[in-house]
């Protein structure tokens, strides 16, 4: 009966390991402009627990991550990255912190993606 | 009364918002040689609103006016967006502008051909192929002209090898590596830098001080990485050609064919040939010796991003024949005999290499490669009566793996290398054989905190059965102090085997003996290996002056040596090879500035300082041949390319401070030099047209100035009397050289 229970939870854990993958490639859209923001964006979620990779691109807008399921979800990085001002996935960025993004940064205006962001660093 | 006053201002608004007073205005098309045309349905809104109208047949446009909503975007398939501030009830006339197709647009990020990066780690300088264009020619050895991080030095009077040295040491204690697989060391150290020709790299890499673990623990002062250019990417088709006024032409071709996407194969031709009897300033012996060198590379690439694969493989043949000494010599009756003094050096050398790379397409951050190579050098040469053969073959292999611990903040690299060398030298009647092997592992390990800092520490452990167990520790830090502004800080050590004869083959070309401690019975030539330790402190600020970028750099590194192999030239009868025992260092300190002064012109600065200091037998002593302060400075300007082409100016100038000469006191008064050399300028300059992207020519001069040393080989009209001697070099032989040439590209 032991060994029955015992390898019933190898099983599971195994099982759980399956499912939660510690690679796990996500994908989904950031906004944002320039530079800065990739700066923002990447190092925001790079700082995260269990974030192993991030990469945005400005043109597309495109957020490319490799998450370990078994520390964080997809959902936390998403809120972490709205939490400073960009929007991501279905989570909105608290307006005060939009507000306070330098004036190149605040992309909900579509004259600021007109801006020339090359002098930035 | 309150109440009634809210709703009477209530409706005084209401009404206000009811009257609408209405913005006017007429959107009119641009046309820019006939009249200007009405614009219908043309989109007019507020901007950030959904607040809007379009124009009528006749262009115009009625939208109420909004306190709230200032901005009125006036758009229109095929024109330029306009966005006006509403400030006035009647707008007028609005111009749309069409948006011209242009047949291409290429926007070009110019990056400067020589770049100082803030964020890497390392004192990185890196070069390219534009850089190498500068130089007057043609291979690596010469594509450092233009540079001020490393310096270029003559060998001797009548070698005339280009050297070249960095942080006041000579290139055997600089690792060089050709797409980070070791090259030039061992028998090809003294000419191995001409051996690879200018147009085949892309891009150089230069990085002062310690180095990385990665390519072995030989590297003391720096590491110099060349990368070709890879068939995949590189022109379909590329011819050069060049001549100068004292008889030598090079020819240079590359064809590159796509086999398939990712499959491509290089086909790489360089010869070269010296035929010009030159001897300007009657000494008897050539200033320029005479050559003929064919070079050889087949190169495929394989380059697959969809499953991960990358590879290379590289077979490079070189035939390379000098002749040189008295003009008098004739090679088929004086060879070996005292009728003229004569040399003759032969060269043939073969490289195969390979390189296999993947990248776990799920993880970007996760690779291995495994790099291999083998290559085989055999020199057969004369030095009048002096004999000197080497025969080198050489192994590597390196297996790297890269990843991550957690996240890409934490970078590591690891991996296992073998290497092995075969030596066989002959040195008049001694012959000297020589097996090093070493199995290597190391690890490096790669830390960036995102906000400024960064540092890059490794470690590698060899196992060398002439060096014997030992760790290399590298550290490199750098850190962001403001804005645009980097520091950085090395330490590392490095150790090797020094192949004396190979190294300084210019002792040949004297009456000198030959003497040899053999006191620590080591294992090189009876000497100990070369230990030492490397340190270094740089600081680089961009700026932003009057809209154009400069920089500013500074760095000190100081090499301390534990362990050296002294070339001891000192006694003018003798060259002697002994241990330190004492100090040996070098420190030098170099400022650099570089400044758009104005558009498409460019000037570079440069002050060095160096303070090599070694004890010798005869006590301590600044190394010879060093100058203590060098200047530098290079303009550039290039035209805007158009239809009529491009133009290019180059300049470059070096100063180089006295330099002290190697003690010839005990000479006859006739053959004795001074304790120091005068300094003195270089000055070489290049224009170049650019006819089309595939045609260019250029036409230079070295040495424009004509600075020659006076009396450059002592005792030349007694060759085979004991005071010859042609090693007391500190500038050129040669007088001003002038050239032409062109490229052809598709």
């Amino acid at each position: 009966m032991k060994k029955t229970v015992f390898l019933f939870f190898i099983l599971l854990g195994l099982n759980l390991a399956h499912s939660q993958d510690k690679n796990k490639s996500v994908t989904f859209e950031v906004k944002g402009n320039c530079w800065m923001c990739k700066n923002r964006i990447e190092k925001t979620a790079i700082k995260m627990k269990g974030v192993k990779f991030a990469s945005w691109n400005s043109e597309s807008k495109v957020f490319k991550a490799i998450i370990d399921e078994r520390k964080c979800t997809v959902a936390d990085v998403q809120e972490k990255i709205a939490s400073v001002g960009h929007d991501s996935g279905e989570y909105v960025a608290p307006e005060e912190v939009y507000q306070n993004l330098p004036t190149c940064c605040k992309y909900r205006d579509p004259a600021t993606s007109e801006m020339d962001h090359g002098n930035h660093k | 009364m309150r109440i009634i006053l809210s709703i009477l201002l209530l409706m005084f608004i209401c009404n206000q918002v009811h009257s609408q007073i209405q913005v006017k205005g007429k959107v009119l098309e641009y046309r820019s040689d006939k009249e200007n045309i009405p614009l219908p349905d043309a989109n007019v809104y507020y901007l950030e609103s959904t607040v809007g109208t379009t124009t009528d047949a006749s262009g115009n446009f009625s939208i109420p006016f909004r306190a709230d909503l200032k901005k009125l975007v006036i758009s229109s398939i095929g024109f330029r967006s306009d966005t006006l501030l509403v400030n006035r009830p009647n707008l007028g006339n609005i111009l749309l502008y069409p948006i011209v197709e242009l047949e291409e647009i290429i926007l070009e990020k110019r990056v400067a051909p020589l770049q100082k990066s803030l964020f890497s780690v390392q004192n990185v300088v890196t070069v390219d192929s534009r850089e190498m264009l500068k130089a007057a020619c043609c291979n690596l050895s010469e594509s450092f002209e233009t540079n001020p991080s490393v310096d270029v030095n003559i060998s001797d009077a009548v070698l005339g090898a280009k050297q070249i040295q960095m942080l006041g040491l000579n290139s055997p204690y600089l690792m060089f590596t050709q797409e980070n697989m070791p090259s030039i060391r061992g028998a090809s150290q003294i000419f191995g830098l001409s051996f690879i020709p200018g147009s085949w790299i892309e891009g150089i890499q230069i990085t002062k001080g310690a180095g990385s673990v990665l390519n072995g623990f030989e590297s003391i002062s720096g590491h110099i990485n060349s990368e070709l250019v890879k068939p995949l990417t590189d022109k379909r088709f590329f011819l050069n050609m060049y001549a100068n006024n004292y008889e030598r032409y090079e020819f240079n071709s590359r064809i590159n064919h796509n086999l398939t996407d990712e499959l491509g194969v290089g086909l790489y031709l360089h010869a070269n040939l010296r035929n010009g009897t030159i001897d300007n300033n009657g000494d008897s012996f050539l200033d320029t010796p005479l050559s003929k060198q064919i070079n050889f590379m087949n190169r495929w690439q394989y380059m697959d991003p969809e499953s991960g694969w990358v590879g290379y493989a590289n077979i490079q043949y070189l035939s390379d024949e000098k002749e040189l000494g008295q003009t008098g010599f004739n090679k088929d009756t004086d060879r070996l005999t005292t009728n003229a003094w004569g040399s003759e050096i032969n060269t043939s050398r073969i490289d195969i290499s390979s390189k296999l790379g993947y990248v776990f397409p799920e993880l970007p951050y996760q690779s291995f490669g495994f790099q291999t190579a083998y290559s085989n050098h055999s020199q057969d040469s004369y030095y009048g009566l002096n004999q000197y053969d080497i025969d080198h073959s050489s192994f590597y292999s390196n297996f790297i793996f890269n990843s991550i611990i957690g996240s890409t903040q934490h970078k590591f690299k690891t991996g296992i290398s073998l290497t092995h060398d075969n030596y066989d030298e002959l040195v008049n009647t001694d012959e000297y054989q020589r097996n090093d092997t070493s199995v290597g592992t190391f690890f490096e390990y790669t830390f960036d905190n995102l906000e400024g800092l960064s540092f890059v520490a490794g470690l590698r452990a060899d196992s060398h059965n002439n060096l014997g167990n030992f760790l290399t520790p590298r550290f490199h830090l750098r850190h962001s102090l403001w804005d645009k502004a980097s520091f950085r800080a090395s330490f590392g050590r490095g150790k090797r085997g020094a192949n004396i004869f190979a190294e300084n083959q210019q002792l040949f070309a004297s009456s000198r003996a030959i003497n040899i401690n053999n006191a620590n019975n080591g294992n090189y030539y009876d000497l100990n290996p070369e230990k030492a330790w490397n340190y270094g402190l740089s600081f680089i600020q961009k700026l932003y002056i009057w809209d154009r970028v400069m920089d500013f750099s500074i760095d000190f590194y100081r090499t301390q040596f534990t362990d050296q192999v002294i070339v001891d030239w000192e006694n003018p009868r003798e060259v002697s090879f002994y241990n330190l025992e004492g100090t040996s260092y070098s420190n030098s300190l170099q400022i650099d500035l570089n400044y758009e002064v104005l558009q498409d012109f460019h000037i570079r600065a440069t002050y060095k300082y160096f303070d090599v200091e070694t004890d010798y037998e005869s006590g301590r002593l600044d190394k010879p041949l060093q100058p203590r302060y060098r200047f530098f400075t290079n303009l550039n300007y290039e035209t805007l390319m158009d239809e009529h082409g491009q133009w290019r100016f180059d300049f470059t100038a070096n100063w180089l401070g006295r330099q002290r000469l190697p003690n010839t006191s005990d000479n006859p008064l006739e053959f004795q030099l001074d304790g120091h050399s005068p300094s003195y300028v270089l000055i070489n300059a290049q224009v170049t047209k650019v006819f089309s992207k595939k045609f260019e020519v250029y036409v230079g001069g070295e040495n424009i100035n004509n600075f020659t040393q006076t009396n450059p080989i002592l005792a030349a009209n007694d060759p085979f009397g004991t005071y010859f001697d042609s090693v007391i070099s500190y500038a050129p032989v040669l007088e001003s050289a002038y050239y032409i040439g062109f490229r052809y590209k598709i």
